[in-house]
């Protein structure tokens, strides 16, 4: 499982947790989030701006 | 074909380009701007300093690249000093070129403070990357820093500048840190957690002057304290750059005035981003700018669209005191908070006692999901 951080604002996604309060059970691949998924604190969109990845 | 043209190459101007091409691949599109044209998050100027990262590759991406990935001409270093849309043409570096339609991202400055003496005007500000840079280099040696200004981007540097192993001193005249978006007791927390870490917090002071001494700068406070310090960094808030507009005659007040679909009073001419004053908000955060910039790539095809704001709460970059706002709209209610030492959960309730906005503090972050859905969007 990695975590990735929004290139813009910071946000982190680990794909462990998920994102449970968006709909996205834990575990979700960061390639597996949909393609009109927006980061949920700059509203960048997942085709724009890549999320980097920060561990693994 | 004359090209659409976006003046500004931050956040705003970029992301209408990226939106556009979304949406037609073909029409000749002219970036223009009069820094080095580099995509890179200003977001993130404020919160990078402790993590020791090479200020050299806070660029994802140069002006070329961003050519090619936008299939578009980039023009870094380019001013664009005048602008007339009775014949459709701006002039860059002084020679007349026509567009389309004309998108004025061109951001905002950092507000100067007016101080008395002899190094008033070596206060430094940080609204790009450049400033960083520069910022950057001159920290290298020192030890001690002023900020002015205890607002989003002073709370951020101090949190940022300290834990990187600088002493700060973070001066406002308001009696705690954040005080347009916090109540008193979140921002007794927040003031609580900045001084946890060292800060050095002087509320209810306002800079007076500014002189050089032996070893860097003597800051004079209002009540006679005067303090010993490598450098003044001032972050007192931003003045959306109109002169473009204005001297264009175009309708100006605080930003340049848009409708909801980001047109100016010109024909052909949009505004977006910390420039645009769209429908009586100025909004300089990234989330309203993604909506806007959204909206009018949608115009910009031939398909007007008004811009829709869902509520945007702004994240605090203080890891001291994780930290989410959602400032209220209206002004006609009153505070509710609830609390202990280290978190916060303030709701602001409107007259008619419906959400109006929030602030969540330390592990009460967590409840943002929870509140958002109880406010109503932000649309216009
Ligand atoms: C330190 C800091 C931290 C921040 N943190 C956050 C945060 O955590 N969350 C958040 O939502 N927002 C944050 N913000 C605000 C956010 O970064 C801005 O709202 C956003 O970047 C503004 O983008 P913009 O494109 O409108 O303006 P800018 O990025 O300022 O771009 C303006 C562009 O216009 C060009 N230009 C100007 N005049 C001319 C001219 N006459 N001719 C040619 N070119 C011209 C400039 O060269 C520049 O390229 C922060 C801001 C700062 C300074």
């Amino acid at each position: 499982m990695n975590r990735w951080v929004c290139v813009i604002c910071g946000w982190e996604y680990d794909e462990s947790k998920g994102m449970p309060e968006h709909g996205v059970p834990p575990g979700t691949r960061w390639e597996d989030i949909p393609d009109d998924w927006e980061c949920p604190d700059c509203g960048v969109g997942k085709a724009d701006f890549e999320m980097a990845m920060v561990a693994t | 074909m004359q090209p659409i043209i976006i003046v500004g190459s931050g956040l705003a101007g970029y992301t209408v380009a990226r939106e556009f091409r979304k949406l037609d691949a073909t029409t000749p599109l002219k970036i223009v701007s009069r820094d080095c044209g580099s995509f890179y998050s200003k977001p993130m100027l404020s919160n990078v300093f402790h993590q020791k990262k090479d200020p050299a590759k806070i660029a994802s991406y140069s002006a070329a690249q961003m050519a090619e990935q936008l299939h578009a001409e980039v023009l870094p270093y380019s001013s664009v000093t005048a602008l007339d849309p009775a014949t459709r043409t701006i002039q860059i570096n002084h020679q007349d070129t026509g567009y389309q339609s004309l998108v004025l991202a061109l951001g905002a400055d950092q507000r100067r403070i007016d101080l008395a003496g002899d190094a008033a005007e070596d206060v430094l500000s940080v609204n790009d990357l450049a400033d960083y840079l520069r910022f950057h280099t001159l920290l290298h040696d020192k030890r001690r820093v002023a900020i002015l200004g205890a607002g989003l981007i002073g709370c951020e540097f101090a949190n940022d500048l300290t834990s990187g192993g600088i002493t700060v001193d973070l001066i406002d005249p308001a009696s705690w840190p954040l005080s347009r978006f916090l109540p008193e007791p979140a921002g007794q927390v927040m003031a609580d957690a900045l001084s946890g870490i060292g800060v050095q917090l002087w509320p209810g002071c306002t800079p007076v002057a500014v002189d050089r001494s032996d070893d860097g700068y003597r800051l004079s406070l209002s009540g006679g304290k005067s303090l010993q310090v490598d450098l003044v960094l001032s972050a007192i808030g931003l003045v959306p750059r109109i002169m473009l507009a204005q001297a264009a005659g175009l309708t100006t007040a605080r930003g340049i005035v848009t409708d909801a679909c980001l047109r100016t009073s010109a024909e052909h001419v949009y505004a977006i981003g910390d420039c645009a004053e769209v429908e009586n908000l100025l909004l300089p955060y990234v989330m309203p700018i993604m909506q806007c910039a959204r909206a009018l790539a949608k115009t910009l095809f031939g398909t007007p669209a008004k811009v829709t704001y869902p509520a945007m709460p702004v994240v605090v970059k203080t890891p001291a005191m994780p930290t989410v706002v959602a400032p209220p709209l209206q002004q006609d209610g009153a505070w509710e908070t609830d609390g202990k030492a280290g978190s916060m959960r303030a709701v602001y309730r409107n007259a008619d006692s419906s959400v109006g906005g929030f602030a969540l503090l330390g592990d009460r972050v967590e409840e943002k999901g929870a509140l958002l859905k109880q406010i109503a969007p932000w649309r216009i």
